[in-house]
């Protein structure tokens, strides 16, 4: 009986499955569809929820606008919940599906399975081949040593992040010992090797008084590692955190009353500000390719605001998703058409004026160069961020050419 | 030092939320012979009845009424599903609570949405308790340790000085002696079972706020508890709280230990660059009460203060 069941329950599972890419086939034909593969459900759903809604709102945009190639942008989500494992098995699914293009932006893991799916995927299916746009990943072996060819960082990697941030403190001579704390996984590993690196080679001076490596998304109390940054006498902290870790950790420092800077990646990501409150105004300094009070034109502000009145409880983060799809719709048009190939050559060393100077694909590793922020939390801001009636304000503006580093990419194109 | 009295507080801390959650299911456990699969569940469903109370209401109602919602729903699962698959014996019993979790983190997932809900500490217990070696430390963990030890009081007087207490405790070896002289057993088993989860409840009102309400946390808390129960010995709630106790302080410690395995083993000419000689204790801190489930089952399989085998 119990058999009879399962195999029953099987077959019209087979069947829904097989039924559902037929329809998803035919549809492809009026519509670009990118497959969005990232965490809606577990520990860092946050963060991809979030994700996704610049993805929707930067597509609806541009369909406003006319769409790519005469066609309209959809998004396709696929729950990865966070996981690496699970991230194939969706990337099959959006394949089954006929989608093209794949975007992903949280966690570098993640990014690494993926872009190593994507070119096994393209080896074995010549014609059918995807494009992955990767806009969080900042691993830098992803842009280095595991480059390939189907794979654009739109983010920028933790070396050109770390050169900004370390160019800021050197400007900063009163910090003499520093603390870095880093989530343990391959981004972590790799904020930890720039910070240790560049800060030696910026700041001899310096004296890094602890790096720590903490279980990613699973810590759910800092007070242990704040009370360790607090008795290692550090006169500031630097940390790649980010989702949950970077709130929690921001969190616990603040309880714990700890007066020293933070300087962060994702001090300004989601969650992180509501936490941190009026005690982390002057402490917490990020660097990003935007925050709410960049300099920017009208009609980039007028953006920003119709996406907080279309969704009042997040703020515009993701600047990247308008980046990705202007440069996919100029490499559709110069390719005429989807043919991936073409798209993905048309991709590389493409420039494009984005709201807040031009940018660069650069062509030797797919690394997206652009201008970027240094800012730190402040009470003094037009925009606020999470309805603290806080928000970011910049320091110091790092020009897209001095962030150029050098990559031991060998980037294999196909013919 | 100062780490050392940081540690000290916030192992203790801990170590008592853990008590709170594992003290309901070592005596379900040892009382019924199934391991609750969906005890840590009874915990979740305490922090989102605290929220969703609590934001009509206030903390303070909430801090009694979830639990006793926890409490009810607990009882509910054991006088309509586990008394009745009873008689199929503990696979089922054990299959069953296995699927429970599961349904209570998706139902969980449909009322209150996959993200974390803003359940946040009251603004009466905010601020700061007192300063120690300028770190300031938190009421609301000065108020957690309160409730903790308040609870703890209140569960020994009831066991060990009460006439139910007796009961419990005879209904524990011998249920059968204690059905002959007109107890009414199977009442016995639900009421611990709702107390039970009342406190899994207890624990989530006052641990979801301090730590984080999501659907995930029973599944982030389920297996520690577990490790509680085998440590500490089946049944015994002395052993229960010797065990979580350990844990706490052992995951606090750990965290505050930088020696790597090159220092430890170095006379053995383990590299400090090697691979396996990077690693910390303090990057080991998760995994160590797992180590100490798997040892305390090879070296004494009755547990710390158990009198029966698992």
């Amino acid at each position: 009986m119990t058999l009879n069941l399962k195999t029953g329950l099987t077959r019209s599972a087979v069947a829904a499955v097989v039924a559902l890419g037929i329809t998803a086939g035919t549809a492809s034909a009026e519509t670009l569809k990118i497959g969005f593969i990232d965490p809606l459900s577990g520990a860092s759903a946050q963060t991809g929820d979030i994700e996704l809604k610049h993805w929707k709102f930067a597509a609806d945009k541009m369909n406003e606008a006319g769409g790519i190639g005469g066609m309209d942008v959809e998004f396709v989500a696929f729950d990865n919940k966070g996981d690496p494992k699970e991230t194939l098995v969706q990337y099959q699914k959006a394949v089954d599906q006929g989608i093209h293009f794949v975007a992903q932006g949280v966690g570098s893991s993640v990014s690494a399975a993926l872009t190593g799916a994507v070119l096994k995927n393209n080896e074995r299916n010549p014609g059918e081949e995807t494009i992955f746009f990767n806009i969080g990943g900042i691993d830098p072996s992803l842009t280095n040593d595991n480059c390939n060819f189907w794979h654009f960082a739109f983010d920028q990697n933790v070396d050109v992040k770390m050169e900004g941030l370390t160019n800021y403190i050197e400007t900063l001579p009163d910090i003499k010992s520093v603390y870095i704390i880093a989530q343990d996984y391959s981004f972590g590993k790799s904020f930890i090797a720039a910070a240790e690196k560049m800060l030696a080679e910026k700041r001899p001076d310096i004296k890094i008084v602890g790096s720590e490596l903490h279980p990613v998304a699973k810590v759910k109390d800092f007070t242990p590692y704040v009370q360790k940054i607090m008795s290692s006498g550090a006169e500031a902290v630097l940390t790649g955190n980010w989702g949950s870790d970077m709130t929690l950790l921001i969190k616990a420092a603040a309880a714990a009353g700890q007066e020293v800077p933070y300087f962060t990646y994702y001090g300004g990501a989601i969650g992180a500000p509501s936490a941190m409150g009026k005690s982390a105004l002057g402490l917490v300094t990020q660097i990003s390719d935007f925050h709410e009070n960049a300099d920017a034109s009208p009609e980039q502000l007028a953006k920003q605001d119709e996406f907080e009145a279309k969704y009042p409880d997040t703020d515009y983060y993701y600047e990247r998703t308008f980046t990705v799809l202007g440069m996919l719709k100029n490499a559709v048009e110069k390719a005429g058409g989807i043919h991936m190939i073409e798209v993905a050559k048309a991709l590389e060393g493409m420039t494009y004026e984005g709201p807040f100077g031009t940018v660069t694909m650069r062509a030797d590793d797919h690394q997206l160069l652009a201008p970027l922020f240094v800012s730190t939390f402040s009470d003094d801001v037009k925009r606020d961020v999470e309805k603290t009636g806080f928000g970011f304000k910049t320091d110091m503006l790092v020009t897209a050419e001095s962030t150029a580093a050098p990559t031991t990419c060998q980037m294999v194109r196909p013919e | 030092m100062e780490t050392l009295i940081f540690a000290l507080i916030n192992g203790l801390i801990y170590g008592l939320l853990l008590f709170m959650l594992s003290s309901g299911l070592t005596l379900i456990f040892s009382m019924m012979g199934v391991l609750n699969f969906a005890h840590a569940s009874f915990y979740m469903l305490g922090a989102y009845f605290a929220y969703t109370i609590g934001s009509v209401t206030g903390f303070w109602v909430a801090l009694f009424l979830a639990p006793l919602l926890a409490g009810a729903a607990g009882a509910a699962v054991e006088r309509w599903g586990l008394r009745r698959i009873h008689a199929n014996g503990h696979v089922a019993e054990l299959l069953f609570t296995f699927g429970l979790a599961y349904i209570i983190e998706e139902v969980v997932k449909i009322v209150w949405g996959n993200l974390a809900v803003p359940y946040r500490i009251p603004a009466e217990l905010n601020f700061s308790a007192f300063e120690l070696f300028g770190s300031q430390y938190p009421a609301y963990r000065i108020f957690m340790l309160f409730i903790s030890i308040g609870m703890l009081i209140s569960l020994w007087y009831l066991l060990k000085r009460t006439r139910i207490g007796l009961i419990i405790q005879a209904a524990l070896t011998h249920p059968n002696m204690v059905a002959s002289l007109g107890h009414n057993v199977p009442r016995i088993f639900m009421l611990v079972f709702a107390a039970g989860c009342a406190l899994a409840g207890l624990a989530g009102v006052i641990g979801g706020n301090y730590l984080v309400t999501e659907p995930t946390m029973a599944l982030a808390m389920g297996p520690i508890v577990f490790v509680v129960v085998v440590v500490g010995g089946m049944g015994s709630l002395e052993g229960a709280f010797i065990a979580s106790l350990l844990i706490g302080f052992l995951q606090t410690f750990a965290v505050s230990i930088d020696i790597s395995f090159a220092d430890i083993f170095g006379f053995a000419g383990l590299a400090a660059g090697s691979e396996i000689g990077r690693i910390t204790i303090a990057s080991l801190a998760p995994v160590l009460p797992f180590l100490l489930l798997v040892v305390m089952l090879v070296v004494r399989p009755t547990g710390l203060l158990g009198e029966r085998e698992f």
